[in-house]
């Protein structure tokens, strides 16, 4: 009985998330010995990006004139994606280190 | 040796030439990791001294990454040897890289100002230029162990990212 009830709820989450295929989605990208993975990512506005560090080293993800999101040693950042276009970064203490996001509207 | 060496750089650069120090010997693995923590160290004793000096937002700035990443690769080389067993061996090219960068701390220290914050950048350009030279073609194709080797790799990927992290503090200050 237990069982069954635990597997309904489960169906549940799983139809109500199927329902909503528009809604924001977090797209993460690791940072692995100095390299964004993936380097380029294709999102929508609203959608958020999840920059995961596992380097031992701070890091950002800086679009020159644009936004700046710090990431500290071992640690994640996000930001919320508001307005559509291509959008070269850097890290902006490696800047050997380079990503791509593409927003559409 | 009789020609006075002001510049670190230029010292590295006749270290690594064939008939540097090292001469045509392959360093060993426990010279290698030696060289390449002494090169950390000393670019943190160079940033510690820019921080006490300078007054440029940027350039103390920029300092203050070299200390945090030099100190963090520093402190993983460390692991990695202890793991490893390996004792690092003092040698004639880690013992060049220090009497070279204390000549050049000696000539910063004389200098204030814009005329400091210049040197010291322009220094850090050459200093991880010709590191990474060395890095290249000598100490990663020199490393026997693939933890190390890997590691010198990593390294390289970060000092060429601190190569041009200098190069554009340099381009904003002139």
């Amino acid at each position: 009985m237990f069982i069954t009830r635990a597997a309904i709820v489960l169906l549940s989450v799983g139809a109500a998330a199927a329902a909503a295929p528009s809604q924001a989605e977090t797209i993460q990208v690791a940072i692995d010995r100095l390299v964004y993975l993936p380097a380029e990512i294709e999102a929508k506005v609203g959608d958020e990006v999840e920059w995961i560090n596992r380097d031992a080293l701070v890091h950002t993800a800086t679009v020159e004139g644009g936004a700046d999101v710090l990431l500290p040693a071992n640690k994640s950042g996000r930001l919320v994606l508001q307005e559509a276009g291509s959008f070269d970064y850097i890290c902006r203490y490696h800047p050997n280190m380079k990503g791509h996001i593409t927003v559409r509207p | 040796m009789t020609i006075k060496l002001t510049s670190a750089a230029a010292a590295i650069a006749l270290l690594f030439s064939t008939g540097g120090a090292l001469g045509n010997d392959k360093p060993t693995d426990p010279q290698i990791a030696h060289i390449a923590y002494t090169a950390g160290v000393l670019d943190v004793e160079a940033a510690n001294q820019a921080i006490a000096t300078s007054k440029n937002k940027t350039v103390v700035e920029f300092a203050e990454s070299m200390l945090r990443d030099h100190e963090s690769v520093n402190k993983q080389a460390l692991d990695l040897v202890k793991k490893l067993n390996v004792t690092p061996e003092d040698n004639d090219t880690s013992k060049s890289l220090s009497q070279a960068a204390e000549a050049k701390r000696q000539e910063l220290a004389k200098l204030k100002g814009g005329e400091f914050d210049k040197a010291y950048i322009e220094h850090e350009v050459a200093y991880h230029k010709e590191v990474n030279g060395a890095l290249e073609t000598l100490l990663i194709p020199s490393a026997q162990n693939a933890e190390l080797k890997s590691l010198l790799e990593t390294g390289l990927k970060l000092f060429q990212g601190h190569q041009q992290h200098a190069e554009h503090v340099a381009a904003e200050l002139k």
